[in-house]
């Protein structure tokens, strides 16, 4: 074990890191890269959260008054786009990098050449994406979901530098998670048996087997756009003998499995966590393993419910109504275990469990929600809404965002050495939680009352949710420049963190010394 | 209208009085068929089964999130892992969703059969307009959003239908059974009435079925779905529900109209007249891309104004109205627009603007040229 306990490299040779700025760009160590990762991200979800904040000025009130509709179809699409494979995918990819190796014993990834070309494509790629805002003819306008034919006759021209963007953050994705399986694979510490790996690993694992199945299929999605814009070819255009339907059918087989791409993990995270806070095992860690199995399954025949006003035949309808109904007894058995997990327990409510809390309470809304829209025949009302809005809202909001929260404020203190202010985190808590509802929760009554989504403007029954939803987007939005400030602070300074600051938490992370050496685990620890 | 300056007095003033205005609508409406009433119970169902398992779980939460904390003395228990819990867990969902899918299939059979319809009615999605056709009728029609441009800029009170208003109605008569045969010219839209709880995708090259009957006249709203570019926020329907005899007389007027607009082909019209209506033509038809002093919005939507096509050989003009431009936004307007209309606006765009061409374009060369073509 000692390298494990050489933490005090002043003088470290050929151990410690690179000095400067080439220590990042030519880092393979798996703490860098996650760090680059997180970092990323979360510039990113600024980034995102700022198109946010267009859209709901634009929208705080009726008529026209900050943005003109090409520019806000602009916002719409870039939003989605940078939140999806900019802020949440990156940071899951950090959480895993920093915390995989970590927790199953390895001393890093398993290719930590290819980890460092992985990250270092995504800034690459979303140059490329966002440099097309400044364009003649403006960035993707399409929305995130890119419907062909609006995405191939009748885009703007920046749909190519569109297309080759999302190949490079497909190419890095698939990196990822070839990484992430050979190192869960075959870097795991003597003992470390499957069924003995933290929940994170677990939904890790499979998240990465989504990730190579449908990123793949993504591609091939976007390589037949580009080829009808650019080489003749007909494969989503009615005109010339192909379908635009067939767009969506290939779309959404990638769309669907991302969706779980973005949740699955959090879901691990939470999975330690709330164990750790009620100081009590997680109740049902086989069962748990199951259902984020068949949640991966089910989610691959699942996706034409997203499809549902588009025309599929009756049958078709009916499939993927039961299928889609069927996902909810997986997430429930996950729901349950977690509030009979609490059940019981000794809790106390430091950030991380307040953010995992809400994150099952919301998430479980949005599950809701999402089993409403399930249903076929009243998905023709909810289609296209803002109740759809502020379905998958709740999902990814408290669901993948708050996931991400709880994460980095358990593991700060691992990253970091130092403990971050309870009392500033905490009031980061509410203050999203607050706003995040307040933004999202009266979207579920404009859907229903009729307002579909992408609209910059609209009748005036809508304005007075409307109003609130952009107050609370606003006050979210602040909100995180202030978690900006408590990371900052924390590493800067605080008190000194133990190499296990929660009393309840388990798991060989928390065997090694805060802040984490640059090298763990060279000679593997023994799990019994 | 109902703008709301003070906000935050507003938000303060929403906790106190409840008393629900129509503004604060928190739920869909049962809607005017007996389909949107099976959708809306459906809806209401699901919601009360979502609301008694959020008790129930989130209860739990509560429960030991308020008892069962470390600062009560709460020492923590040791279970976990049943087998029999976990099977029970997994079973009684399955049977709640099996109950709820019964119904569910029940009412989207319902749905899906389009069969025996009294009429039929093929709704095309344009950018950004619904165009009406009667099948077997002779009538068809343009339906385009009337709001004035002024209310959506702020420069004058929005009105109660803002956004929701157009400037011809589909019609339909109450009782019957009506089949709309949805497709579209261009990108997808989506073909939204929620009182019927009738939605569907208008989608290039395909025909899809949806179908409504109803029982109470009125007047119903509703908008497009699918973002379909720029305007999408900017095509809305409007329904107009009249008693049989009243939907009779409507659809004789339209009849009589479309033979007055054949006759109006072979009319003898002068260079005023033609710019005159074209006037018209272009401020419904063509404004939304290339704006109102037919400047365009280049690069996607070029201008007119001093335009090579515009001030150019006026056979090239018509060609590219009448043609459209593929693989861009410029739509072939010869199936759209009648002789004349076609005729009046290139005559308008030559002649506008400081495009002073002074020749023009009859609707009889418009019709040759669809002559011509169909041959």
């Amino acid at each position: 074990m000692s390298a494990v306990i050489d933490d005090h490299g002043h003088a470290d040779h050929a151990h410690g890191p690179a000095k400067g700025l080439m220590r990042w760009v030519l880092t393979t160590n798996h703490k860098d890269i996650g760090t680059l990762y997180l970092w990323f991200a979360f510039s990113m979800f600024l980034l995102g959260g700022s198109f946010a904040m267009v859209i709901r000025a634009e929208l705080f009130q009726p008529g026209l008054q900050i943005v003109q509709p090409e520019f806000f179809n602009q916002m719409t699409t870039m939003h989605g786009l940078v939140m999806v494979f900019g802020a949440v995918m990156p940071a899951f990819v950090g959480l895993a990098n920093w915390m995989v190796p970590l927790m199953i014993g390895a001393p890093d990834m398993a290719l930590p050449r290819m980890n460092n070309f992985s990250f270092w494509l995504l800034p690459a790629a979303f140059i490329l994406l966002v440099s097309t805002l400044f364009t003649p003819g403006g960035g993707p306008n399409f929305g995130w979901t890119f419907y062909a034919p609006l995405s191939t006759t009748y885009a703007p021209e920046s749909v190519t530098f569109f297309i080759f963007a999302i190949h490079l953050m497909g190419i890095s994705s698939i990196m990822g998670a070839i990484n992430v399986i050979a190192t869960i694979l075959n870097l795991r510490a003597p003992g470390m048996t499957l069924m003995k790996m933290p929940l994170f690993v677990w939904t890790w694992l499979i998240t990465a087997f989504l990730l190579i199945a449908v990123m793949p299929v993504l591609a091939g999605c976007v390589t037949m756009m580009l080829m009808d814009i650019h080489f003749g070819t007909s494969f989503f255009s009615a005109a010339g003998g192909g379908d635009p339907v067939l767009f969506q059918h290939v779309f959404w087989f990638f769309g669907h499995p991302e969706v779980y791409i973005m949740i699955l993990p959090a879901f691990g995270a939470v999975s330690s966590i709330i164990p750790t806070f009620s100081r009590k095992p997680l109740f049902g860690y086989t069962s748990m393993v199951y259902a984020t199995a068949s949640i991966a399954f089910l989610s691959f025949i699942v996706w034409a419910h997203h499809m549902f006003v588009v025309g599929i035949p009756l049958v078709g309808e009916l499939f993927f109504m039961y299928a889609t109904l069927l996902i909810a007894v997986p997430t429930g058995v996950k729901v349950f275990n977690w509030a009979s997990t609490m059940w019981q327990g000794s809790l106390t409510f430091e950030t991380p469990m307040l953010f995992a809390v809400a994150f099952v309470i919301l998430f479980s809304i949005g599950g809701f929600s999402g089993l409403m829209l399930a249903i076929a025949p009243a998905d023709f009302q909810y289609q296209d809404t803002y109740f759809v809005v502020a379905h998958f809202h709740y999902v990814l909001v408290p669901g993948a965002i708050f996931g991400i929260f709880a994460s980095a404020y358990y593991w700060m203190p691992k990253w970091t050495g130092h403990m971050y202010d309870e009392t500033l985190g905490k009031l980061h808590f509410w203050l999203s939680f607050i706003g995040m509802n307040m933004a999202f929760f009266p979207m579920h009554f404009v859907g229903l009352a009729g307002m579909p989504r992408r609209i910059p403007d609209y009748n005036l029954q809508f304005a007075d949710f409307n109003m609130v939803s952009s107050i609370g987007a606003f006050m979210f939005g602040t909100t995180q420049l202030f978690f900006l400030f408590i990371v900052i602070k924390t590493i800067r300074g605080g008190p000194p963190a133990p190499a296990k600051p929660w009393d309840g938490a388990e798991g060989l992370e928390w065997s090694i010394p805060s802040p984490a050496p640059y090298h763990t685990f060279t000679t593997p620890p023994e799990v019994k | 209208m109902m703008r709301h300056p003070h906000v935050w007095m507003g938000l303060l003033l929403w906790s106190i009085f409840s008393q629900a205005q129509a503004a604060w609508t928190v739920n869909m409406a049962p809607g005017a068929t007996e389909i949107s009433h099976a959708v809306f119970d459906l809806h209401m169902t699901i919601f009360w089964i979502c609301v008694v398992i959020g008790i129930i779980v989130f209860g739990a939460m509560f429960w030991s999130m308020i008892l069962h904390r470390r600062s009560t003395g709460q020492v923590a228990a040791k279970f976990h892992e049943s087998t029999t819990v976990e099977i029970l867990w997994t079973i009684v969902p399955f049977l709640i969703l099996v109950a709820m899918a019964v119904p569910a299939t029940a009412t989207l059979i319902k749905m899906y059969d389009a069969s025996e319809p009294d009429i039929d009615i093929q709704v095309t999605g344009y950018q950004w307009k619904w165009h009406y056709k009667y099948l077997g009728q002779d009538v068809e029609f343009f339906s385009n959003l009337a709001t004035p441009a002024d209310q959506i800029h702020n420069k004058e009170a929005k009105g109660e239908h803002y956004l929701l208003e157009v400037d011809k109605p589909l019609v339909l008569p109450i009782g019957a059974k009506v089949r709309f045969l949805v497709t579209s010219a261009d990108v997808i839209h989506s073909w939204w009435v929620p009182a019927f709880a009738v939605k569907r995708d208008a989608i290039p090259g395909f025909v899809n079925e949806a179908w409504t009957r109803v029982e109470k006249p009125g007047i119903y709203r509703g908008q497009c779905a699918e973002l379909c570019g720029k305007d999408h926020g900017f095509m809305p329907i409007v329904v107009e529900v009249k008693e049989k005899a009243d939907y009779e007389k409507w659809l004789g007027e339209r009849k009589a109209e479309a033979a007055q607009l054949k006759e109006l082909t072979s009319k003898e019209w002068t260079l005023d007249e033609l710019k005159e209506r074209g006037d018209k033509v272009y401020h419904t038809t063509c404004v939304a891309c290339h704006q109102a002093e037919g400047q365009g919005l280049p690069p996607m939507f070029p201008a007119l104004k001093g335009s090579k096509i515009a001030t150019g050989p006026k056979d090239a003009h018509l060609s590219i109205v009448f043609h459209g431009k593929p693989g861009t936004a410029m739509a072939a307007f010869g199936k759209q627009l009648s002789e004349v209309d076609i005729a009046a606006v290139v005559t308008y765009e030559r002649n506008a603007w400081g495009n002073n061409k002074g020749d023009m374009v009859t609707p009889k060369e418009v019709l040759e040229l669809k002559q011509a073509e169909s041959k």
